[in-house]
């Protein structure tokens, strides 16, 4: 696949400049990642089966499905994290912005860097708060310490956690609670500034207002971000999202997509009987 | 409906109040007074030893064994002592520790962050856990055979060479575990903000670890300190001050095994003082890696 030379989120240069020129973003409609015919394979065994989508600049696409039908593995294969934990294999195309992150040329410190997760249980580092959110930038090069200061409270502001820990900025990350935890995670990835947020079931390690929290937050960030969404709550797909893919396996325990279509157009009137099923509480 | 297979009948309720039956209540109480039995029995000898070399040690020690050079035998108006079995100890121990660690923590990073899984990291690790194994003296033998024999002379280098062979493996196997306890997820966590695989390791999976790589790394020292073996053939002895890297060099263990079997009176009890302090030495060493655990529980 060309990489479009027009967008200059370019990930194939591995410089360690810090200041990047600040580039003009497609139109809200126009897909931050597109995903074509993407087959996954863990090994010799096939996980998900040609998925195409689209996922939209600015907006909230959530990601819903019964246990097993690869969501996780859908959202990991966006980042390329997937890699890390098993030995995997990818047919098809993965666009961002125009450039195929599957490409051997791709930067992957840069790739994830512009694609940003939030995994399914806190997983703070064992540092201070401060450090915490401090660590992406810090990794990508330097920065004066007033940089820095400003970078962190602003993407604690942004993660609506600022006023709770501004306090405890240098006490270790490990005492706060678990849903402070997670807007960490979600602040320390929003320091980096990704253009896509990636957030694998961010709540089902959290309580009913913890949720709430976050889900404020995905609302607060939708502007600014695309966010993908992995959850197996429904009403939390339809609470937060724009865009809502539906997932599913057949007997061969192969995970592939359904349907595809805005929210309440999934919820309302699917297109799909399987989807209305799982909607609708009777299977998954 | 009651069911009498599973006892659901609700007519049949216990009362909770009810003490065990009296067998059973004697074999709980006999169970647990063999268990106390058993574990004063493994305490025994541990607390023997140490009242022994307390009794017999203790007496003597004082500032002038810890600062002054052994006394000729016979002499009495010298102050007697084993400063330079001491300096000998740290140096040699400081020195194998120098090497040692940085390639041994090295190898444990290789074999769970790069190497994890390969061929490579299995086999190394074999050998890492079959050279944990190997005897003292063999290794003491085998520094002879390679800096001894070749350098024609017995030296605080070759003692070092011994003691950091013997070391590496323990400080190997030891981190790998520390490193293996951290969590994938803090791996992950740090790729997915864009960092590289030598920086998740240095700043995030080194960091977790540290406190039990640490611990791993003091209990090694504490073993080092206390070989006599490989430093009988290699560094040898001497009454004198520590006179270069290269010459024979006095240690506590090999001054403790040299004087306990000294027909000299002042010799033996000099040994039992020596062996006070290694003993001191050791259990200060225990206690920092203790310490050093301790602090990571409270930050968790």
């Amino acid at each position: 696949m060309s990489s479009n030379p027009s967008h200059s989120t370019d990930l194939n240069v591995d410089t360690k400049s810090p200041a990047n020129p600040p580039e003009a973003l497609p139109e809200p409609g126009i897909p931050a990642m597109r995903v074509k015919d993407l087959s996954f394979y863990y090994g010799v065994r096939k996980a998900l089966e040609r998925v195409t989508v689209d996922i939209y600049q600015g907006r909230v696409t959530a990601i819903i499905g019964p246990s097993g039908c690869g969501k996780s593995t859908f959202i990991k294969a966006l980042n390329r994290i997937s890699e890390l934990e098993a030995q995997v294999q990818v047919d098809g195309l993965i666009e961002f912005f125009g450039q195929d992150i599957y490409s051997s040329r791709i930067n992957l410190n840069r790739l994830r860097r512009q694609i940003g997760m939030v995994f399914q249980k806190p997983n703070p580092f064992s540092m201070s708060v401060y450090d915490n959110v401090a660590y992406g930038i810090r990794v990508s090069g330097r920065k004066s310490k007033s940089e820095l200061d400003d970078i962190v409270e602003l993407a604690l502001m942004n993660a609506a956690l600022w006023d709770e820990v501004k306090d405890v900025l240098s006490k270790s990350a490990l005492g706060l609670s678990g849903g402070q935890q997670q807007r960490l995670c979600i602040a320390r990835a929003l320091a980096v500034k990704p253009k896509v947020l990636l957030m694998d079931e961010p709540c089902s390690a959290l309580d009913p207002i913890a949720t709430m929290k976050i889900e404020d937050l995905i609302h607060e960030l939708r502007s600014d971000l695309t966010i993908v969404i992995v959850t197996h709550n429904m009403q939390q797909a339809s609470r937060v999202s724009d865009y809502t893919a539906f997932f599913s396996t057949d007997e061969s325990r192969i995970g592939h997509m359904v349907e595809f279509g805005s929210t309440s157009q999934i919820f309302r009137a699917a297109n799909e009987a399987r989807t209305r099923d799982y909607i609708e509480g009777r299977f998954g | 409906m009651a069911n009498p297979e599973f006892g659901y009948d609700s007519t049949e309720i216990e009362d909770l109040s009810q003490p065990l039956p009296p067998v059973r209540q004697l074999f709980s109480y006999a169970m647990t007074a063999i268990a106390f039995l058993f574990t004063g029995l493994a305490l025994l000898p541990l607390f023997a030893i140490l009242i022994e070399i307390l009794r017999q040690g203790l007496p003597n020690l004082s500032l002038e064994t810890l600062v002054s050079l052994p006394a000729p035998v016979g002499v009495t108006d010298q102050p007697n002592g084993f400063a330079n079995a001491i300096v000998g100890t740290l140096i040699m121990v400081g020195l194998a520790s120098l090497v040692s660690i940085p390639i041994g923590v090295m190898t444990a990073i290789y074999l769970t962050e790069f190497g994890k899984g390969g061929a490579i990291a299995n086999s190394i690790r074999f050998i890492a856990t079959v050279l944990s194994g190997v005897p003292s003296i063999v290794v003491g033998v085998f520094a002879y055979g390679v800096i001894v024999l070749t350098t024609k002379s017995f030296s605080a280098i070759a003692g070092s060479f011994a003691l950091a062979v013997l070391m590496l493996p323990v400080v190997v196997l030891s981190t790998e575990g520390a490193l293996n306890l951290v969590s994938n997820s803090q791996r992950l966590a740090s790729a997915a903000l864009g960092s590289s695989r030598f920086q998740t390791t240095w700043r995030v999976v080194l960091l977790s670890a540290l406190p039990g790589i640490t611990t791993g790394v003091l209990l090694a020292v504490a073993r080092a300190a206390g070989e006599t073996a490989p430093l009988i053939f290699t560094a040898l002895f001497s009454q004198n001050w520590f006179s270069g890297l290269q010459n024979p060099t006095p240690s506590m263990s090999v001054l403790i095994y040299n004087y306990a079997n000294s027909p000299y009176v002042e010799q033996t009890s000099l040994a039992w003082t020596a062996s006070v302090v290694l003993v001191l030495m050791i259990l200060l060493i225990n206690i920092l890696s203790r310490l050093v655990t301790r602090n990571r529980l409270d930050i968790q």
